[in-house]
């Protein structure tokens, strides 16, 4: 053997040290990541949970008043739509960050699985992106229909404050006439396994269904409609908030998925990296103990 | 004699228990709930909900920032926007 070919061989016995030590360093990442998102996920969950009476008790109250107000003249137009089907905006929530799986690509692929079916049917969509993650593949996808991009990379986790300005923009766009059907998109948590990108109509605000016919004599102050015109909003809001907390969950629950799996290949890349390492290094020794065998035997 | 009371906002249930007498901010004047008052739905302005305990004892506030306040068989509840404490 010549120098060189010896020279060879340490070195790549020194090369996969170094990569068994980058993959080591990679699987403490991803570990550390699975590990905090295991923590924000059971925040996020406990975040849905105390949302729920709220959401609940609304819905209720939404339903009895609609069940009273639809069909009547001068229905708000939240409720009763602007009597066209022409216009669509697609409400696409996003998280900021990824490393959380196919989260972002499931809620975008559903998006625009739903703009070209729209289109096919002649309609004119465009979009109103929340978070940043969608904004890339949908900015590719239809350059020219991003309606608005609602930012959300200020505030570490979207809140009741942010549903409350997205309903804003939302209103402002339909008052002026800017679309006549919204459509939600969000991922919605089921397990930590399964997150189920989720399609959801938000305006004009479908009706809610059991609604119960109006038992009791009840005394509203102000009317039927006021109220309705006031709880509308709030209603938007509870849904899109809703939406934000069950993304949330979600992009958690994903992000942990795919964090378990990385250190779980992490682990396995390691192994085989060592196997090699030692079975190189024995050979290296191997060879070695050859030469000096056959040096003394040559005496 | 107990009036199921409950308060919520957005984020958390605030109260959930049983009083006495609740006076409601209501957008057309203040009205307090008593056990078996009249079915009631009314929006509420930016303002305290006083809650009283026991009758005759000091009221407890509450600011509530916008909402609605129903009045139905099973007690009073006020969906505030925000509730500041």
């Amino acid at each position: 053997m010549t120098k060189e070919e010896s020279n060879e061989r340490v070195a790549s016995l020194k090369e996969l040290k170094g990569r068994i030590n980058s993959v080591k360093s990679t699987q403490k990442i991803t570990k550390a990541k699975q590990m905090v998102a295991a923590a924000k996920l059971r925040k996020a969950q406990a975040a849905a949970e105390a949302a729920r009476p709220y959401a609940e008790r609304l819905s209720a109250v939404m339903a009895s008043l609609a069940s009273k107000v639809i069909g009547r003249d001068g229905a708000p137009k939240l409720l009763a739509g602007t009597g066209k089907d022409q216009k669509h905006l697609l409400v696409v929530a996003n998280s900021d960050k990824g490393l959380a799986g196919a989260f972002n690509s499931n809620i975008v692929r559903a998006a625009l699985a739903r703009a070209s079916e729209l289109k096919a049917q002649g309609k004119s969509v465009e979009f109103y992106l929340v978070g940043r993650k969608g904004r890339a593949p949908i900015r590719r996808a239809y350059p020219d229909n991003i309606a608005q991009m609602f930012d959300t990379t200020e505030v570490r986790e979207p809140g009741y404050a942010e549903a409350e300005r997205i309903v804003e923009d939302l209103t402002a766009m339909y008052e002026a006439g800017r679309f006549d059907v919204a459509h939600l998109f969000f991922s919605t948590f089921k397990s930590a396994l399964a997150q189920v990108p989720t399609e959801q109509q938000i305006i004009p605000v479908p009706a809610v269904e059991g609604a119960e016919a109006s038992h009791a004599a009840v005394e509203y102050e102000p009317d039927e409609e006021e109220i309705l015109a006031e709880l509308l909003p709030r209603y938007l809001k509870t849904q899109i908030f809703g939406a934000l907390l069950e993304n949330q969950a979600s992009e958690q629950g994903a992000s942990m998925t795919a964090m378990d799996n990385a250190t779980r290949n992490a682990g396995e890349l390691i192994q085989k990296l060592t196997i090699q390492y030692n079975r190189s290094r024995q050979a290296a020794i191997t060879t070695e103990l050859i030469e000096i065998i056959a040096g003394a035997e040559a005496l | 004699m107990a009036l199921h009371f409950e308060l919520v906002t957005p984020t958390r249930l605030v109260r959930s228990e049983d009083v006495h007498m609740v006076v409601v901010p209501g957008t057309e004047g203040e009205f307090g709930v008593l056990e078996g008052h009249a079915p009631v739905m009314s929006t509420v302005r930016d303002g305290t909900v006083q809650v009283y305990r026991t009758e005759g004892a000091a009221p407890e506030t509450i600011e509530v920032r916008g909402g609605f306040a129903e009045v139905s068989a099973t007690g009073l509840t006020i969906l505030a926007e925000r509730v500041e404490d």
